[in-house]
């Protein structure tokens, strides 16, 4: 899964629409010419309004997750105050890149879901694997209908005395480990969050863990064209989830003015 | 990293966004069948492109008590055909209380692979375990459906690197017995032999492939009866069957490089 | 032939505010051979008695696994048992299939109580000829409930279903008390006893006729299968050889004095101070013309 959320669920190719400004600039149908399988019957979708990366981490006391609050209109940043991550129950969290009027309607569904579980009342309460088992089963029915929900998401969790962390996206692949990223934040924050947690997941207090993922989500901001230096940072732990509200990162340009082509020297 | 001009023909007509519903998650399984026991391997890398997903994704499942089944492909296929067919397998359990013998579930799924065969499960399966005549045995089958029992079987990302190296130490291919030595059969070797071919062809793939790597899980089923000091000698956990006394079925784990 | 003018259809009352045909389904699980569940902290069990039509046949089945978390026990028309059970197991693996949850006990005997319930109400329908006793685990521990064809399901700490199953109601409610923090040995006994309280005059509980099904940790005569039964104690059946430590463990039945007609024992019982026989107890139990022992229908 790339950070283009364009290209999500198409033939690796990064010849075309290399700095993805679709919708502004139309994006070229790419790949092999005459691949069988992918000229089947065909769906015709993308998404519109796109959220980039998501973050989460198992710490000691739970996992920690973090979102910008940016959804672009291909390479326009369209709306700078929007909520990426969003609960579910007492015990779990979702956050989401890629489409985000697909995020609104997964939300839709599983405030629905909730909502159902709680009018039976009898103490059965759906846990975090749980909402991701069954998240999962629904971007991959979507995904086998060729009609995918177009995110990329990371389910998080605390319950019972455990974590959990979870991947899953618009084909249905799913994965668990214990630091996790989408989108851009798969080649930039994933290796510097390994390198912070594996090993400490039992160990690393709310302090280091929401150090780590602040430093994460500034280097996303200085190298991500597609983020904004206003973000989220959430928890889930024994006390239930917790939202926090948006804040921002000191960030430091000076330099730039040294850069050939952005400052002001021209040559 | 040039941005392609496109195509005069690809300007002018409509535009066509295709969604692709496969990925390809890398990673590798195999399998070798001995007289009396069948070993089963997968590692826990999942890739995509140049990205490790995870590192610890488990490729390979105990069914039966004598069953054991490695798939390898699109990971979502995988783990949506893997629950498909443990819950078959219940329900044989459920109609004939008893749990379903290897063959039968060998051509299970090579009707519910065919079943889709215009819509594939992007997945290359190896069944391995015990038969009900008690001998060791491999299926392998390809996406669509078509399968046979042979003695060992490599799918996946090394495919390609793993399996000549099979044909050559299990089935001794280009191999000539010394004079006057018996001829070669295929599928008598010794358990210790084959579990150190099953790690040597993963750590070499771990060394020439970028999606082979991190861990490596080998299944032992072994038939009932069958002496299983060796297998526990190298540290290797039981799983607990559903009938004692019957097949047993042992986990191996071992690290492979992480770069 | 007709019992009542209100009796042909189900979906009419009768004038007292009755629906016959419910009620007759009621009969039908009464005319099935007992069966008992009962539950402590750490298990849950069921007991049956099997039947068998005749020396030639088998005994039939009583018991059900539908998943490793929930068995159950029949009482009356076994081929509509056949039906709830393969539903149950459907609404079993839908849950592992869509959540990966073992499915929550009450809302699968939900599920099968709302689907009885249909059958009490819409025309052109029958309602299930079969009562069930339902064991099964979640987080809150174990857990016993019945069903029955009238569309309820109720939990119990210990009940009992079919033919003459009141007298081993009356076993269970004078010993319920001790039931909460019994060994699984223990309870199974008091299992076997009630049991035997449904057993016609001649008749003894054997590894033949008897099912006993378990969830819950193994006890001390299964330690052979320890490893297959897991931490939780997965639902299995007992039958044949394997129970035979458990009929061994049973006491002897106390036998009242020999007498010679049913009021003479309940007039020595009542000199003794002691509660009526059970026989008299529950007059209104069977069927009149006495239970067909042999009805190969009926679980």
């Amino acid at each position: 899964m790339d950070h283009f959320p364009l290209s999500w669920g198409r033939p690796r190719n990064d010849a075309v629409d290399l700095y993805s400004t679709y919708p502004v600039n139309e994006r070229q149908r790419h790949g092999p010419k005459n691949d069988a399988f992918t000229d089947g019957v065909q769906h015709t979708q993308q998404p519109i309004v796109t959220g980039t990366s998501v973050l989460a981490i198992k710490y000691k006391d739970g996992i920690m997750m973090a979102a910008d609050c940016l959804a672009s209109y291909g390479s326009l940043a369209r709306f700078k105050d929007i909520s990426r991550l969003h609960s579910v129950g007492q015990y779990t969290l979702i956050g989401a890149g890629g489409d985000m009027s697909d995020f609104q309607y997964l939300q839709h569904l599983l405030d629905d879901l909730m909502i159902e579980e709680y009018t039976s009342e009898d103490g059965h309460k759906l846990g975090p694997d749980e909402i991701y088992h069954y998240l999962s089963q629904v971007m991959y029915a979507r995904r086998s209908k060729m009609n995918p929900l177009w995110n990329s998401l990371l389910v998080g969790g605390f319950k019972d005395g455990k974590s959990f962390v979870g991947y899953v996206d618009l084909l249905g692949t799913t994965y668990t480990a214990s630091t996790l990223a989408t989108g851009y934040g798969a080649y930039i924050a994933q290796p510097l969050l390994r390198r912070a947690v594996e090993g400490r997941e039992t160990t690393m207090t709310e302090e280091e863990a929401r150090a780590i993922i602040q430093e994460c989500m500034k280097v996303l901001f200085y190298r991500d064209a597609r983020s904004l230096n206003k973000f989220q940072i959430a928890t889930v732990t024994e006390r239930g989830v917790q939202i926090g509200d948006a804040i921002s990162s000191e960030t430091e340009w000076s330099f730039a003015e040294k850069i050939r082509g952005y400052g002001s020297q021209t040559q | 990293m040039a941005l392609a001009q496109p195509l005069y023909a690809d300007q002018h007509r409509p535009i066509q966004h295709q969604f692709n519903p496969y990925a390809e998650n890398g990673g590798t399984i195999l399998a070798i069948a001995g007289k009396d026991f069948s070993v089963i391997a997968g590692d826990t890398r999942q890739t995509e492109g140049y990205s490790i997903q995870t590192r610890y994704a488990p490729k390979v499942f105990k069914l039966t008590d004598r069953a054991v089944l490695a798939v390898n492909g699109f990971q979502a296929d995988c783990s949506t055909f893997v629950k498909k067919v443990k819950q078959r397998i219940e329900w044989y359990r459920h109609a004939h209380s008893k749990q379903m013998p290897l063959k039968a579930i060998a051509r299970m799924i090579q009707g519910m692979l065919y079943g889709k065969r215009f819509f594939p499960y992007y997945t290359y399966n190896i069944l391995g375990g015990i038969e009900e005549d008690g001998t060791g045995a491999v299926y392998s089958f390809d996406p669509v459906g078509s399968y046979e029992r042979e003695a060992c079987r490599a799918a996946g990302a090394a495919s390609s690197l793993i399996q000549p190296f099979l044909d050559n130490q299990i089935y001794f291919k280009n191999q000539t017995p010394a004079p006057g030595a018996a001829p070669f059969e295929p599928g008598n070797l010794p358990m210790d032999t084959v579990l150190s071919i099953v790690i040597d062809s993963f750590t070499s793939a771990t060394e020439r492939h970028i999606e082979v790597g991190d861990g490596l899980e080998m299944f032992v089923v072994v038939a009932p009866g069958r002496d299983v000091a060796g297998v526990q000698s190298l540290g290797a956990e039981e799983l607990p069957a559903l009938t004692p006394e019957g097949e047993r079925i042992f986990v191996l784990r071992r690290d492979l490089k992480k770069d | 032939m007709f019992r009542n003018t209100y009796d042909s259809d189900n979906t009419v009352f009768s004038p007292q505010g009755r629906l016959h045909q419910v009620e007759y389904a009621l009969e039908a699980v009464k005319q099935g051979s007992a069966a008992v569940g009962m539950r402590s902290k750490t298990h849950a069990v069921l007991l049956a008695l099997k039947r068998s039509s005749g020396e030639l046949a088998s005994y039939q089945q009583k018991m059900f696994r539908i998943d490793d978390h929930v068995g159950i026990a029949i009482a009356g028309l076994t081929s509509d048992a056949r039906v709830l059970s393969n539903f149950m197991r459907q609404q079993a693996m839908a849950s592992k299939m869509t959540f990966n949850r073992p499915v929550p006990v009450n809302r699968l005997v939900s599920a099968i109580a709302d689907r009885a319930q249909v059958n009490t109400q819409e025309y052109g329908r029958r309602p299930y000829g079969v009562g069930l006793l339902v064991i099964g685990q979640d987080q809150s521990g174990p857990h016993l409930y019945e069903f029955s064809p009238a569309g309820n399901s109720y939990e119990y700490y210990a009940m009992s279903i079919g033919a003459r199953s009141q007298s081993a109601k009356t076993y269970l409610e004078k010993h319920f008390e001790l039931f909460e923090n019994a060994s699984l040995e223990d309870l199974i006994r008091h299992g076997l006893h009630a049991l035997r309280e449904t057993l016609q005059q001649d008749k003894e509980l054997t590894i033949h006729n008897t099912s006993i099904g378990i969830l819950g940790p193994a006890g001390v005569n299964e330690q052979a299968n320890i490893a297959s039964l897991g931490k939780e104690g997965v639902f299995r059946i007992l039958e044949g050889e394997v129970i035979q430590p458990y009929l061994d463990s049973m006491q002897p039945k106390e036998v009242p004095a020999p007498v010679t007609s049913v009021a003479a024992a309940a007039a020595a019982a009542a000199a003794a101070g002691a509660p009526a026989a059970p026989a008299a107890e529950a007059p209104a139990e069977e069927m009149p013309g006495g239970l067909p022992d042999d009805d190969v229908n009926m679980g």
